[in-house]
């Protein structure tokens, strides 16, 4: 439970971390809350050689209202984004699926950016972001780019994100008039999605799933059967379609087929799918 | 006025939610080095090397050993030519046997190192589950040629269900869990000349001395163990670990203090696990309800090495027909060890596992007559008048009201309430079913070991007092139950009453605390120290006021003696003891009480629970308990054992199970593997008191430990099965896991389909 030695910087802005990064190749690691890096390191499942701690740069984090959608800063905290009245109000989705995430104390040390970055195909924000259509902007040494969720979560923790470039901003559609529903099936509070669904329905719809692959995944095939026509029921049935989902202690593959079924057509019908 | 019976705060308290504890990792021991094992990755396999070289030049380390290098007898075993050597010496048998040790400054600087320790491995086959370490032909000790630990076989009758209408069988499985104390072991070891000093986070510090005295050859006079505060046991910080008993070795060959604090990772393969039985019952009777004969047959998994898991179906065996009285029962079983961490006691230690047994039987023998599960209980408890009753296996029952138990908590809850909001789901095809499960249990406690313990109340100058415990609080509250009991008697405000216990040095016999024993044996010897105290100052102070003794009493509010009728002329505790300085004496009484048996709590608990049967998920609604722990010292210490042993039993019933692979890996060995159970996962639960004083000792107590464990899992258990049962389905094992109640509801409803 000591993690393996490792070096530690702290910078002072987005641009010094982005030059430690660059100097430092792919040995360096971004900190944020910890909450996800950290115990990797304890069981050096994880042994960067050096952390680059981002955690006091608080300009990265805040909640802006920026028209038609709502820019939430990488560092954020979870407890921050849940309890905003702004997103409650704009947004509720995230808010309410931020307030599912681990217990109240990864909820004050964790930051949104920290989860999105992971890349963790059971956490429950890059489903929600999936389904909400979010883009993420990416600082690197040549300046920063966007990139649409869809785009982001690559393979197993591994995002878009190149070895240089820092998360810096999560922009979110505002849908405050949307229906949504957000599905966390877990056996305890603090534990990771055994499946989850996140669901917004606003003329189109959008489902996304947590832990039903090596990403987090939209549930592509139940999006298009609902804009053919499909009932929630229906639409349902395709849950998993073309996915295989992986099996593990608290769910086999089939066990887990199911499971996204039954809480897709849950969260379509809260969602108002018919 | 008494104090007896009241909700005194625990005095405890401040320190323990404060800073002010001191476990053993929060020890300071001047000039200690850190204490790191490597631990064996592999279940079953032959040691070829352990190559230390590299780990013996990294930073900051100060020696390396391995089990060739100690010297020491191997660790006592049920079965000798199964015994544990401190390190493990030629081969390795369970993922977590410590196979070498590393010595570091800084601790930091062990884990590093440990990593650097190659040893080369020659896997051998594995044998994982009891019941193939009984049938197969892999085994731990080739040479004994049987997994078999200790055999309990008992003659089965061929006629044993002859006259039965009904009778019915089913294997269950109460799996192996795994104890989770919040404190994770933590020991240290310094010579002081010849003579050992030894800290543990353990449970019985008198018999840990003991055993260091024996494995080292060395006088009891020359080990003194103290446990510090120590953050839970749970039954599995009775008996040091090897990793304890190698440390005053390790000392001696650095000539420093060593300290050692596991990981949680390694907590959870190297402190012990609980139950790990399969169980075959089967149960007969007649077609109006009336159980006739009752069999109940086990394995038990003891682990890589047997030692208190082996004894666990003794503990069964005693309680096999629970609160029923049964003409006819059979009880046989065999303790085996398989490649996987040994089993120890755990909360309740061989009870729960019997209580969970015969309360499925009686619920699989009420569904096959299509009876009310409560309604057949009530049919088949031991009566009121049968008290003291003797069990078909030999057991001897204090005093019980089983059937008002039953009565008790089928009120409380709203029984039948239940049933007609069951009924009206069931009909209405909702998803999510409710199921109602109920429990009758009766469990020993202070029932293995010698029943008596030791006490010493002694007055202190300026007339506070001391008392002194054999027993070794570790959560339970005892400085708060026993100063009250001191004070009772004594008269002297229990803030002026100090509380020593849990050294060897500082007390001088101790049984410790385990199988809720605590108050009937240490509080009652501390009760009955401070009456003989009294005694002896009842004779001083009559000496000093000139008058016959038996005329002296003691004025309990006060604190003062006087002769009966003039309270003017008295004597304080102060100035008795001021006087017995005075004459060379002492006012002090040490005492070992002596029960003449165990007592037997009893109660029955009702779980409700929904599950939802599109996922399978289950959510736990309520807990309604009634527990029969006799008279209760103080209702605040009683509950908050209830709390926590109901948490547990629920955890077993619904979410706790150590898995391995079929290689023997763990595949369950942190808290986010192993599904501890949370307060967010539990409903408030609603407490419901019951006092039926024990004859067997004069405070009416009996143990209230392990109550709550031993009656809450069958039923909640059963409330799961109950909430399916409409769909055909009789059993469900524990955990019930969402994926196994779906299971069993589709697997249901395919037979329904084929069926139809």
């Amino acid at each position: 439970m000591i993690p393996a030695a490792f070096d530690y910087q702290r910078p002072a802005s987005v641009d010094e971390a982005i030059r430690l990064l660059t100097d430092s190749g792919d040995e360096a690691k971004i900190l944020a809350g910890g909450h996800s890096l950290l115990p990797l390191m304890k069981l050096r499942l994880a042994a960067p050689s050096l952390l680059i701690d981002i955690g006091r740069l608080r300009d990265l984090s805040y909640i802006t209202d920026a028209g038609d959608h709502i820019a939430i800063g990488a560092l954020t905290r979870h407890h921050e984004v849940e309890t905003s009245s702004v997103l409650r109000a704009q947004v509720p989705l995230l808010a309410h699926a931020t307030s599912q995430v681990g217990d109240p104390q990864v909820r004050h040390r964790g930051t949104i950016g920290g989860s999105l970055a992971h890349g963790d195909p059971a956490s429950d924000l890059p489903a929600v972001c999936l389904a909400l259509g979010a883009t993420f902007t990416a600082a690197g040494p040549g300046g920063s780019r966007q990139i649409p969720a869809d785009d982001f979560f690559q393979g197993f923790l591994e995002t878009a994100l190149e070895p240089n470039e820092v998360l810096v901003e999560i922009s979110v559609p505002k849908v405050p008039d949307a229906g949504w529903s957000f599905q966390k099936f877990n056996r305890r509070a603090q534990d990771w999605a055994i499946v989850g669904v996140a669901a917004v329905h606003n003329g189109s719809t959008g489902v996304a799933l947590v832990n039903m692959a090596s990403t987090p995944v939209r549930a592509s095939s139940v999006e298009s059967a609902i804009a053919g026509g499909a009932s929630a029921g229906e639409a349902a049935a395709h849950a998993s379609d073309g996915l295989d989902p992986p099996a593990d202690l608290n769910a086999s593959t089939e066990y887990r087929r199911h499971l996204a079924e039954v809480l897709v057509r849950r969260a379509l019908q809260e969602a108002g799918v018919a | 006025m008494s104090i007896l019976g009241n909700r005194v705060q625990r005095r405890e308290d401040l320190r323990f939610l404060t800073s002010g504890g001191v476990y053993g990792d929060d020890l300071s021991i001047e000039g200690a080095l850190w204490v790191t094992f490597v631990r064996s990755t592999m279940a079953h396999a032959r040691i070829v090397e352990i190559d230390v070289d590299e780990a013996r030049r990294r930073p900051g380390v100060v020696g390396v050993f391995t089990g060739a290098d100690i010297d020491l007898p191997a660790m006592p075993a049920v079965a000798e030519a199964m015994s544990r050597p401190v390190l493990a010496k030629g081969t390795v048998r369970f993922v977590g046997e410590a196979v070498a040790v590393v010595l570091t400054e800084e601790r930091y600087q062990g884990e590093d190192a440990a990593e650097s320790v190659f040893v080369e491995y020659e896997p051998l086959a594995t044998v994982v589950d009891a019941v193939s370490a009984l049938t197969g032909d892999v085994y731990l000790f080739p040479e004994l040629g049987t997994n078999v630990a200790l055999p309990m076989n008992e003659p089965q009758a061929d006629d044993f269900f002859d006259g039965c209408e009904v009778v019915v069988r089913q294997r269950l499985i109460n799996q192996r869990v795994a104890p989770c104390p919040l404190e994770v072991r933590s020991g240290a070891a310094a010579w002081e000349g010849g003579r050992i000093v030894q800290h543990a986070s353990n449970q019985a510090p008198h018999g840990a001395k003991a055993a260091i005295a024996g494995l080292y050859g060395l006088d009891a006079a020359d080990v003194r163990v103290i446990a510090p505060d120590v953050g839970g046991g749970f039954g599995a910080k009775i008996a040091l670990y090897a990793e304890d008993m190698v440390l005053p070795w390790l000392a001696k060959a650095v000539e420093r203090p060593v300290r050692w604090t596991e990981s949680r990772s390694e907590s959870m393969l190297g402190l012990g696990h609980g139950r790990a039985q399969v169980q075959d019952v089967a149960i007969g009777g007649s077609r109006d309800g009336k159980v006739l004969a009752y069999r109940l047959e086990v394995v038990q998994d003891a682990g890589a090495y047997p030692s208190l898991g082996a004894f666990l179906p003794a503990l069964t065996r005693m309680m096999t027909s629970g609160t029923y009285d049964i003409p006819k029962v059979e009880f046989s079983a065999a303790s085996v060890v398989t490649n996987t961490t040994p089993v120890v006691a755990y909360r309740g230690a061989g009870r729960p596992e019997a209580t969970a047994a015969v309360e499925r039987a009686m619920d699989l023998f009420a569904a096959e007559l299509g009876m009310d599960p409560a309604a057949v209980r009530k049919l088949n408890v031991v009566a009121n008048d049968k008290f003291p009753f003797t069990t078909p296996t030999g057991t001897v029952y204090d005093i019980g009201d089983y059937g008002g138990a039953i009565d008790l908590v089928l009120e409380a809850s709203g029984y039948d309430g239940l049933r007609a909001e069951q009924a009206k789901r069931r009909e209405a095809g909702d998803t999510r079913q409710i199921g109602i499960g109920v429990s009758s249990y009766v469990e020993i406690t202070n029932g293995a070991g010698p029943p008596g313990e030791f006490a010493k109340v002694e007055i202190l100058a300026g007339g506070k007092a001391r008392v002194y415990t054999g027993t070794s609080p570790h959560g339970q509250g005892h400085e708060t139950a026993w100063t009250m009991l001191a004070s009772e008697q004594l008269g002297i405000p229990m803030e002026e009453i100090e509380f020593v216990a849990n050294d060897t040095d500082l007390v001088a016999e101790g049984g410790g605390t385990m199988g809720s024993r605590s108050l009937q044996s240490g509080g009652l010897a501390v009760h009955e120290a401070s009456i003989t105290l009294v005694g002896k100052a009842t004779q001083l102070a009559a000496e000093l006021l000139e008058a016959n003794p038996d005329d002296v009493v003691l004025d309990k509010v006060g604190g003062r003696f006087h002769v009966a009728g003039t309270p003017s002329a008295g004597r304080s505790w102060s100035e008795l003891a001021e006087a017995a300085a005075g004459k060379d004496q002492e006012l002090v009484v040490s005492h070992s009480s002596s029960p003449p048996g165990p007592t037997f709590p009893f109660g029955a608990h009702v779980a409700v629970v929904e599950v939802d049967t599109e996922t399978g998920q289950v959510i736990l609604v309520r807990l309604v308990a009634v527990d029969d722990a006799g008279t209760i010292v103080n209702p605040l210490l009683a509950e908050g054992q209830r709390h926590g042993g109901l948490a547990q039993g629920v955890a077993q019933a619904l979410m706790e199970e150590v898995r391995y692979d079929t290689d023997g890996n763990p595949v369950t060995s942190n808290l986010a593997d192993y599904a501890m159970i949370s307060a967010t996962e539990l409903p408030s639960f609603e407490l419901v008191s019951m006092a039926t004083p024990t004859p067997v000792n004069v405070l009416g107590a009996k143990g209230i430990g392990e109550s709550g464990t031993i009656g809450s899992t069958p039923a909640v258990q059963s409330a799961v099965v109950d909430a399916v049962a409409h769909l055909g389905i009789r059993h469900i094992d524990m955990p019930a896991t969402p994926e196994r109640v779906w299971r069993a509801i589709a697997t249901a409803s395919d037979s329904k389909k084929e069926h139809s």
